[in-house]
């Protein structure tokens, strides 16, 4: 199977990569390019937020070119619909495009998602034309809710957000893949290759990420890493693994072994 | 007149576009979004969108985020 046949498709639009990278926490703006660079990223996600009337600082998209990539606006720090749907509605006029990474948060300890809210954003803003990719519990009811409501994908929590906890409940993630059509896209959790390896091999469309990268020592390899363990998972679900079994099994023939 | 820019209060002359605003902030137009009393202002009426004594503006673009 060659990469080119396996292209991810979300809201009628074709993605050869299944990583997707987050552009904050990084060093500097140098950092960030390269690191998206090195990813091989094609959808990133960005944040919404009041720009400095001082103008001493430059912006991240002097930096990154919006026509290489697919710019995913978050409602990031949105804790209630209301501010959620406002903030998709900004970004859309920013950005000039309809996809949102909607996430409304319900505790800034834990950076859960409010389901509650999240259903009702979600809701709004399918009606109001936009692309909603939600960030959500890793919950098959929750994520068929959403499906219903028409988002183009599900986008459960692996862990809590910048938590490095890798994939805690493989079997939630299983479930959801079993019981929705959209892409299942793991969001959040992530803090190694392995990781996203796992996330790709439970038969997931794409992992998004951005503290495993920008916080690790070596932001670049790890980006390097994060999009070689995605296309390796991928591979490695489409291929079939062996089942698993307790007692060994030969790889060498007993046959014409010396007497 | 008196307007609330991005939380902050701040002295204008009478008779501000949204445009005219931006222009004096030296802030390209293709990367913001502009909310008029929260509600959007359509790039297409930035021009002609008048301000007026406490209007609240707020100017955003897109920064780092996951």
């Amino acid at each position: 199977m060659t990469q080119t046949a396996d292209k991810l498709i979300i809201g009628g639009r074709e993605f050869t990569s299944r990583l997707m990278v987050g552009t904050g926490k990084y060093a500097s703006f140098e950092q960030t390019a390269r690191a998206l660079e090195m990813s091989g990223a094609e959808i990133i996600t960005v944040a919404v937020r009041r720009v400095n009337l001082d103008r001493s600082k430059e912006s991240l998209l002097d930096y990154i070119d919006p026509k290489k990539y697919t710019l995913l606006p978050n409602t990031a720090g949105c804790y209630t619909a209301d501010d959620a749907v406002r903030t998709c509605r900004l970004a859309r006029e920013a950005g000039m495009s309809d996809f949102v990474k909607l996430e409304v948060l319900g505790d800034e300890k834990t950076l859960f998602p409010d389901n509650e809210e999240l259903l009702k954003a979600a809701k709004i803003l399918v009606a109001e034309g936009f692309t909603v990719l939600p960030y959500c519990s890793d919950d098959v009811i929750v994520c068929k809710k959403l499906e219903d409501l028409g988002c183009v994908a599900v986008m459960p929590l692996g862990a809590p957000i910048g938590s490095g906890l890798g994939i805690r409940n493989p079997y939630n993630i299983r479930i959801i893949l079993e019981n929705v059509s959209v892409p299942v896209i793991v969001d959040a959790g992530v803090g190694s290759a392995s990781d996203a390896a796992i996330a790709m091999e439970l038969g997931c469309a794409g992992v998004l990420m951005n503290t495993a990268i920008a916080g690790a020592q070596d932001p670049i390899a790890m980006a390097e890493a994060m999009k070689l363990a995605v296309i390796a998972g991928r591979l490695s679900f489409k291929a079939g693994r062996i089942p698993r079994k307790l007692y060994a099994n030969a790889s060498s023939p007993l046959d014409g072994m010396i007497g | 007149m008196q307007i609330m820019l991005n939380g902050e209060t701040v002295e204008k002359p009478e008779g501000l576009t949204v445009e005219t605003l931006l222009m004096q902030l030296g802030i390209s137009r293709e990367r913001v979004a502009v909310e008029l009393n929260a509600g959007i202002v359509p790039k297409a009426g930035y021009e002609k969108q008048l301000l007026s004594d406490g209007d609240k503006i707020e100017i955003v673009h897109f920064v780092g985020g996951g």
